[in-house]
């Protein structure tokens, strides 16, 4: 159960880089883009691929993020110079990725063009090489002894993958606050808001769409790259849902934590990608459930999000409204009296 | 300051719905001009200021501002010399970003927008130094959300908002009718105020026959997409109402005879 929990929360931080691009395209510039689809296996595409040719982990990495902000300022591209419809654009993205991503795997293969997996078995990631510094710290033994003494049975091989995941996710949460709140921030929030307004101002909002989806993207493939590099393999299948995946996430962290400000609600999708696995992590243990029920648990996961907050939001105005007419019908009853009916009505 | 010459603009060009939109316009405000423009729905009062605007492009014609021809500058560059209030309350503002985000973007229309910090402390207290000309009490408030506003107060940020870079030429396309009339009237005051402490050139639509008269020291009358009364500044001052719908039925009048002369030939 604990090593469960723990691997879905693992997953979820690296996911969350996900959550925050697909916030970013789907919240602030208010554009429902599909390109993530195929951007994050454009982006574990990239890494594995430079990775079995013998590049850096780290530089392999730092092309895939490269690439996926180019797919992402192609669909814009398609979006505000082709003007063809937001959906539109970003579906026929994903689909043409599809196919860019068979040839960069395939570049692996001296057999044919195409390829549809790459397994990283035993290849160098950015994850083994800091493994090799991590475990020299001796960190893993005191975690597991500490849970060892709570009574945990099954404790984790490694910390490390939590730890330093745990401090990209935050570097990068806090990049996206910085940047949402620079002049160039502000106008591209204004665009998903009130694009006349911002055009009036002297934005060139065609310019902000195509850069606002060049880094949503950028980040999809970096989550791609990173779990390509977690999961040891990148298949071509890997991104069918990722937009719902990362919608979940997106539309839990904020039922849960509200999204009052930016630095709030970015933080929400990254718990909302953490809680996704997890609820995802346990439906799976059900015995009757089979992992190729997946797509099918996560669709019900998201309707339940989309739904029960309208329902609980029912609820609590219904308990308030009962409560509010309660307290006026004994401040009326009290007063009934001697005191004048007007003050029956405070406000 | 702003030159409109021989500005020709059909809608649904080739079609049965063909309409001429704007009919041969030209105008000239100078330097601090404040004109007001009258007329009936449909009249292209709308179309000539978003012709200025650069929201829509003249299908013949040129567009001077500031002795700079801009009929072919994409509408987001001339902007940078534009301020604008739209008749909506809701168009002028971001609802989901905050007062003092919102007057940051402002503040950067005539800047190039970089990676530095929209909204620093300099800025903050210059917003809010601003912001205390409105008397709404709208700078205790910078970090609450536009959408929280009422539409008289965020009109008025709209307002603050155009004005804030003292562009070269001001737009206001009815800008109070979506209001009732104290906050109309409140906007207005306003109007008048934020415009004559930059001498801002400015266009006004309006449908308020008084608020043409009241604000501003020129005035014209269009129809059907031409300026048919062009009134200057000596003859504004003794302007009335009854004076105005004399003429405006004088010349309509005059304009109906015609036409039924042509249909009878």
């Amino acid at each position: 159960m604990f090593l469960a929990v723990f691997g879905s929360v693992e997953q979820g931080i690296i996911y969350a880089i996900m959550a925050l691009g697909v916030y970013i395209s789907f919240r602030i510039l208010d554009f429902p883009d599909l390109t993530v689809d195929g951007s994050f296996v454009t982006g574990a595409a990239v890494a594995a691929t430079m990775i079995i040719l013998g590049y850096h982990p780290v530089l392999a990495t730092a092309s895939a993020v490269i690439i996926g902000f180019l797919a992402g300022c192609f669909t814009g591209l398609l979006h505000t110079k082709g003007k063809i419809n937001a959906l539109l654009s970003g579906i026929l993205m994903m689909i043409a990725l599809y196919s860019i991503n068979l040839r960069i795997m395939g570049m692996t293969s001296e057999s044919s063009i195409g390829r549809p997996n790459i397994p990283l078995l035993n290849a160098e990631t950015m994850f083994n090489q800091f493994q090799n510094f991590w475990g020299s710290l001796g960190i893993d033994a005191a975690m597991n002894n500490f849970f060892g003494m709570m009574g945990v049975q099954y404790l984790p091989s490694t910390w490390g993958t939590l730890f330093v995941m745990g401090i990209i996710v935050l570097l990068i949460k806090f990049g996206v606050d910085w940047f949402l709140k620079t002049e160039v921030g502000l106008a591209i929030r204004a665009t998903g808001d009130n694009k006349k307004m911002i055009r009036s101002l002297s934005a060139n909002t065609d310019t902000l769409i195509i850069v606002g989806l060049g880094f949503s993207n950028a980040l999809v493939a970096f989550s791609g790259a990173l779990i390509a590099q977690y999961a040891k393999f990148s298949d071509i299948g890997m991104g069918i849902g990722m937009i719902i995946i990362g919608l979940a996430s997106v539309i839990i962290g904020e039922a849960i934590f509200g999204t009052k400000t930016i630095v709030r609600t970015t933080l929400a999708v990254i718990a909302g990608a953490i809680i996704y696995r997890i609820v995802l992590g346990l439906a799976l243990r059900v015995d009757f459930l089979d992992t190729g029920d997946m797509k099918l648990i996560t669709a019900v996961i998201v309707i339940g999000a989309l739904i029960l907050p309208q329902y609980f939001e029912k609820r609590r105005e219904k308990n308030r409204k009962a409560k509010r007419h309660a307290e006026r019908l004994s401040t009326f009853q009290q007063s009934k009296g001697g005191a004048a009916v007007a003050e029956t009505h405070p406000d | 300051m702003l030159k409109l010459i021989q500005i020709n603009k059909l809608f649904n060009e080739a079609t049965p719905d063909e309409k001429i939109a704007l009919d041969q316009i030209n105008l000239h405000l100078n330097p601090g001009d404040f004109m007001t423009v009258i007329g009936s729905n449909g009249a292209g009062k709308s179309t000539m200021l978003n012709m200025i605007s650069g929201a829509l492009s003249p299908d013949f014609g040129d567009i001077e501002i500031a002795d700079e021809n801009v009929t072919k500058l994409p509408e987001y560059k001339r902007s940078k010399m534009i301020g604008r209030v739209f008749q909506d309350p809701m168009a002028g503002t971001a609802p989901s970003m905050t007062i003092e985000e919102n007057l940051a973007m402002a503040y950067s229309r005539d800047k190039k927008r970089l990676l530095r910090n929209g909204v620093d402390r300099k800025r903050r207290e210059m917003f809010r130094v601003s912001l205390e000309t409105l008397h709404l009490n709208l700078e205790n408030r910078l970090n609450a959300k536009v959408g929280m506003l009422s539409g008289g107060e965020r009109q008025a940020l709209s307002l603050l908002m155009a004005t804030f870079t003292q562009p070269s030429i001001l737009l206001l396309d009815e800008h109070t009718a979506a209001l009732d009339p104290s906050r109309a009237e409140l906007i207005t005051n306003l109007t008048k105020l934020l415009v004559e402490k930059d001498q801002l050139t400015t266009l006004m639509i309006t449908h308020n026959m008084q608020q043409a008269l009241d604000l501003g020291n020129r005035l014209i009358m269009m129809d059907k997409g031409q300026i048919i009364l062009e009134i200057d500044e000596e003859e504004k001052k003794k302007l009335t109402i009854p004076k105005l719908m004399d003429e405006f039925q004088r010349i309509r009048g005059e304009k109906l005879t015609s036409d039924k002369a042509l249909l009878t030939v």
